[in-house]
């Protein structure tokens, strides 16, 4: 029988907000102790109130647009029970009645939409590590401001699921709401699985695979456990709705705990925290802080770029900003440079950090325009943009400085092809090709370039020598 | 207040208010007392008043800080085992306006754990005894602020006021108690009873000193969002004579007969100094302490989840394993009253009876605001006893908590409106219990309460015998 699945995914994006949601704490804890990113708020001392980051706030008003999602103008928070040594204050505030962000939908690069259920604000929990008989609590991440995006089961394939994943970790990216470091857990994945016989109204029951952190962990985990699923119904077994985890390197899914219990989070209205009440204006005006998304850029590049280089480069809202600042008949070449030239570098990641001016990447793209750089001429100028030493000087600058401008003055090529039809050492090319074999020219192009020693454009040497010699 | 001058220093007041103490100490009033700080801060008084500095308006006057306060001097108890030993690093921003003021806290009250009770016998310390009584409650949860203020020990007490905490013990005790507006005093550092009720107020002995604390602790504070902008001494000058409510619904047939006499002495006083008495119908009144028992347990239960012996206070020794850890700890730190209210703030938050109990709760809630709302376009003050009774015998209604929480029915539908309510001595029983009566105002008319107050009640006495 032919299954369908159906794929419901919860995201977790912590915000890379200065200060912590509800405390004045500083938020990035990268490097940083354990439990020395705590205030008195965020471990929970007695008669502590939270406060509310005013930035947070803004930053989920610009990832609700980038998901063209409605904003809530009122929303409020609400507590969330439960014992654990992560949550210090016993609960998680979060907004289980009335969240921040309303529906909405993201655009996949295949033009299938997933329309988003709703978005929250949350404060994120403590960590532990596990030492056998003991386990350590670290409180820096604690109330780390997350917006939890939930998804409407509009999926129905590991690959969608993935590519979903995927568009969506760009557009917070390029929102600016996340550093989106997905390896330190900036974003998480939780989906939901089910699968149903192809044709039936109703749906299987789902299974949920937590704190996923990359998107190919989210695909093996899907495909998984539509087979999982699928072997169980087809023995004429049930799955059982559980909380799963993943196994990266089996490749499988295990169940969490042995007996599932029904949790009760005992939801309550957080009344240390007024209701959020936005203005209309206040909403507009984070709005317009949002720069170009994805699809915009998409819509910007469509017919100068090829699909998969753009699709690249969409990974790199950087490259992609740089490559909106240039003028249009730069575009292309510069982009070829990103695609093949720095993403291929091994310290590709601190290059990003300091990309050339767009002049500079404009003068560049001339000078090969005019013939008057080879490619390879082209790649070491461009990686030269990196120096610290030479990284400040123009293109034309670095390329005298390299010495490998091209000779495309005619009067100074014809002689030097004179010199190389006149060099007996070239007799027999010579001869040969005016006896009509193509494939010599070749030769006789190398030789003219090395007598120019390399500076000469071999274009134009080939249209001398085809001339003199017809 | 006796502040210190030249001529009296903070030093001699605050020794004498130590000697107080500690002559008193068979009425448990303190937890602890904070005997070298204070005397040092005394000295430090002293000294900026010999320069001629402003030494500010509260200069050496000692006070007693209910022990469910923060503060740098002293471990912070709330009177519950789990919190044994809790050194806090901040204060609370009532102890930081106060003290900027140059108030001396000299001791920490007992009070019923986490402010669990209306007799302070739910402390883990012991109760505190009646300053009027030795086998009688002090009223509580603020028993020991009312008892350090009553016997003259220090001239003012916070207090903390929940359904009735500061109230119902300053009423017991002879002495004004005061809670103001929600939200007219942080809550920050002080240990969370119930959220959206829970209120900073004082003990003293006249409404004077009170409007002064206020002057000195009201505003907003950023480190409590549900703090009011700055209003407290802008609202306009009361008026007199005023329109005084009387509630109808309120049966009095079940009120101790010295509660009632005083009651109608005080409304036909008022009557005869040419106040105006309005009888009011208030029928949502009536709901109000079981909307009180579903909201404020709720609060309660989620707001003792973080004691859970992780981070500071009490661990059990016994715990074997994560789930042990928190079951063992809060089952030997937690008194029986506080899990009582633990359990039935669980069981009404739990999914299948939230809209049943809390949302229900909730709207029964703003329906008792409408009321008062009504109620204030036909009077300016409300007159109230306090509670049904005066100050019962110790054990008395320990086995039967539903008759404690009845001690609240007066007292609890202000908390629940926000409203300000002040308890001032009114009368006494036969033997010489103290019997007070409540003054309630609108939102926000807390200065004009005070006011008020002042023109139709007079200075509490201090009760020095059994010193």
């Amino acid at each position: 029988m032919k299954y369908i699945p159906t794929i419901g995914i919860e995201c977790h994006v912590q915000l890379s907000t200065k200060t912590k949601l509800f405390s004045e704490v500083d938020n990035d804890a990268r490097g940083k102790e354990p439990n020395s990113c705590v205030s008195p708020v965020d471990y929970a001392l007695p008669g502590m109130l939270p406060r509310l980051n005013g930035e947070a706030i803004r930053y989920a008003i610009r990832a609700g647009h980038a998901m063209n999602a409605i904003i809530n103008p009122i929303s409020r928070f609400d507590r969330k029970h439960y014992f654990y040594p992560d949550s210090p204050k016993g609960y998680q505030i979060t907004q289980f009645y009335h969240p921040i962000i309303g529906e909405g939908y993201i655009e996949l690069p295949s033009g299938t939409k997933v329309r988003i259920e709703h978005a929250h604000l949350e404060g994120d929990a403590g960590k532990l590590t596990h030492f056998g008989t003991y386990s350590l609590v670290d409180l820096n991440r604690v109330d780390t401001p997350l917006i939890e995006i939930v998804s409407m089961p509009d999926i129905h394939s590991a690959k969608d699921a993935h590519d979903y994943c995927k568009e969506l970790w760009r557009t917070m990216c390029y929102a600016g709401v996340t550093n989106g470091d997905l390896y330190n857990g900036n974003m998480r994945f939780d989906v939901n699985t089910s699968i149903a016989p192809e044709g039936s109204t109703e749906l299987g029951t789902r299974t949920e695979v937590k704190n996923l952190n990359s998107f190919r962990s989210v695909e093996r985990a899907i495909e998984y456990e539509i087979s999982r699923q699928k072997k169980l119904l087809e023995a004429g077994e049930k799955v059982i709705q559980e909380t799963l985890g993943w196994n990266d390197a089996t490749g499988k899914t295990t169940g969490q705990r042995s007996k599932e219990e029904a949790k009760d989070y005992r939801y309550m209205p957080e009344p240390d925290l007024p209701p959020i009440h936005l203005t209309e204006e206040f909403i507009q005006a984070e709005i317009e802080k949002v720069p170009l998304l994805p699809n915009d850029y998409r819509k910007k590049f469509s017919g100068i770029l090829p699909e998969d280089t753009l699709e690249v480069l969409l990974d790199y809202p950087e490259l992609m900003r740089k490559l909106g600042e240039l003028d249009a008949k730069s575009i292309k070449p510069v982009a070829n440079l990103f695609a093949s030239v720095l993403l291929a570098e091994e310290k590709s990641v601190e290059m990003l950090a300091h990309l050339p001016e767009a002049r500079q990447l404009q003068d560049l793209s001339e000078m090969k325009e005019k013939g008057e750089l080879s490619s390879t001429a082209v790649k070491e100028v461009f990686l030269k943009f990196f120096d610290p030493q030479m990284g400040k000087k123009d293109a034309r600058a670095i390329a005298k400085e390299l010495n490998v401008i091209q000779e495309n003055d005619t009067g100074a090529l014809e002689a030097i092809v004179d010199e190389v039809i006149a060099d007996p050492a070239c007799a027999q090319a010579v001869a040969d090709f005016k006896a009509g074999s193509e494939k010599v020219i070749g030769f006789l192009v190398g030789q003219v370039m090395k007598k120019s020693q390399g500076k000469a454009n071999p274009a134009a040497a080939q249209t001398i020598l085809r001339k003199k010699l017809a | 207040m006796k502040i210190a001058t030249k001529e009296i220093s903070a030093v001699s007041l605050v020794k004498e208010a130590l000697e107080k103490a500690k002559r008193c100490k068979n009425y448990n009033i303190f937890v602890s007392l904070n005997e070298e700080a204070a005397l040092n801060r005394a000295k430090e008084i002293d000294a900026k008043i010999a320069r001629g500095e402003d030494a500010g308006h509260l200069a050496g006057v000692p006070y007693a800080l209910k022990d469910n306060f923060l503060s740098r001097e002293g471990n912070t108890t709330a009177s519950a085992k789990i919190l044994e030993s809790l050194h806090a690093p901040i204060n609370s921003t009532t102890v930081e306006k106060l003290e900027s003021e140059g108030a001396i806290m000299i001791g920490r009250t007992n009070l019923d754990a986490f402010a669990h009770g209306s007799s302070t016998e739910n402390s883990y310390f012991g109760p505190t005894l009646n300053a009027y009584d030795k086998t009688r409650v002090a009223g509580g949860s603020s028993g020991g602020s009312a008892v350090a203020v009553a016997k003259g020990i220090v001239q003012f007490a916070t207090g903390t006021d929940t359904g009735g905490s500061i109230r119902q013990p300053a009423s017991f005790n002879g002495v004004y108690g005061f809670k103001p507006t929600y939200g007219t005093i942080s809550r920050y550092g002080v240990v969370a009873m119930a959220s959206s009720t829970d209120c900073i107020g004082f003990f003293a002995r006249s409404a004077e000193d009170i409007d002064l604390l206020m002057q000195i602790c009201a505003g907003q504070d950023e480190k409590d969002l549900t703090t009011l902008p700055d209003y407290y001494g802008a609202e306009g000058q009361s008026l007199s004579p005023q329109r005084i409510g009387i509630v109808k619904d309120f049966d009095l047939s079940h009120v101790d007969p010295a509660v009632k006499k005083t009651f109608d002495d005080k409304v036909a006083e008022l009557k005869a100094s040419g106040h105006e008495i309005v009888e009011l119908s208030m029928p949502a009144l009536k709901y109000a302490l079981a909307v009180y028992y579903i909201v404020v347990p709720a609060e309660v239960s989620s707001n003792l989840s973080r004691y859970d012996g992780i981070r500071y206070g009490y661990r059990s020794e016994d715990a074997k394993s994560l789930d042990d850890v928190f079951e063992k700890t809060r089952g030997a730190g937690f008194m029986p009253e506080n899990k009582r209210r633990i359990m039935i703030g669980n069981f009404v938050l739990s999914s299948g009876f939230y809209d049943a109990y809390y949302l229900k709760a909730q709207k029964a809630r703003t329906l008792i605001i409408e009321e008062y709302n009504k109620a204030f376009e036909k009077c300016d003050f409300i007159l109230t006893p306090v509670s049904p009774s005066p100050a019962f015998k110790l054990g008395e209604k320990v086995g039967d908590p539903v008759s404690m929480y009845l001690e609240d029915v007066m007292s609890v539908p202000l908390n629940l409106a926000g409203l300000p309510g002040l308890a001032i001595p009114a009368g006494e029983t036969e033997s010489g219990l103290p019997v007070g009566l409540q003054i309630v105002g609108p939102r926000r008319s807390d200065k004009a309460l005070l006011e008020f107050a002042g023109t139709i009640a007079n200075q509490a006495k201090i009760n020095e015998e059994n010193n």
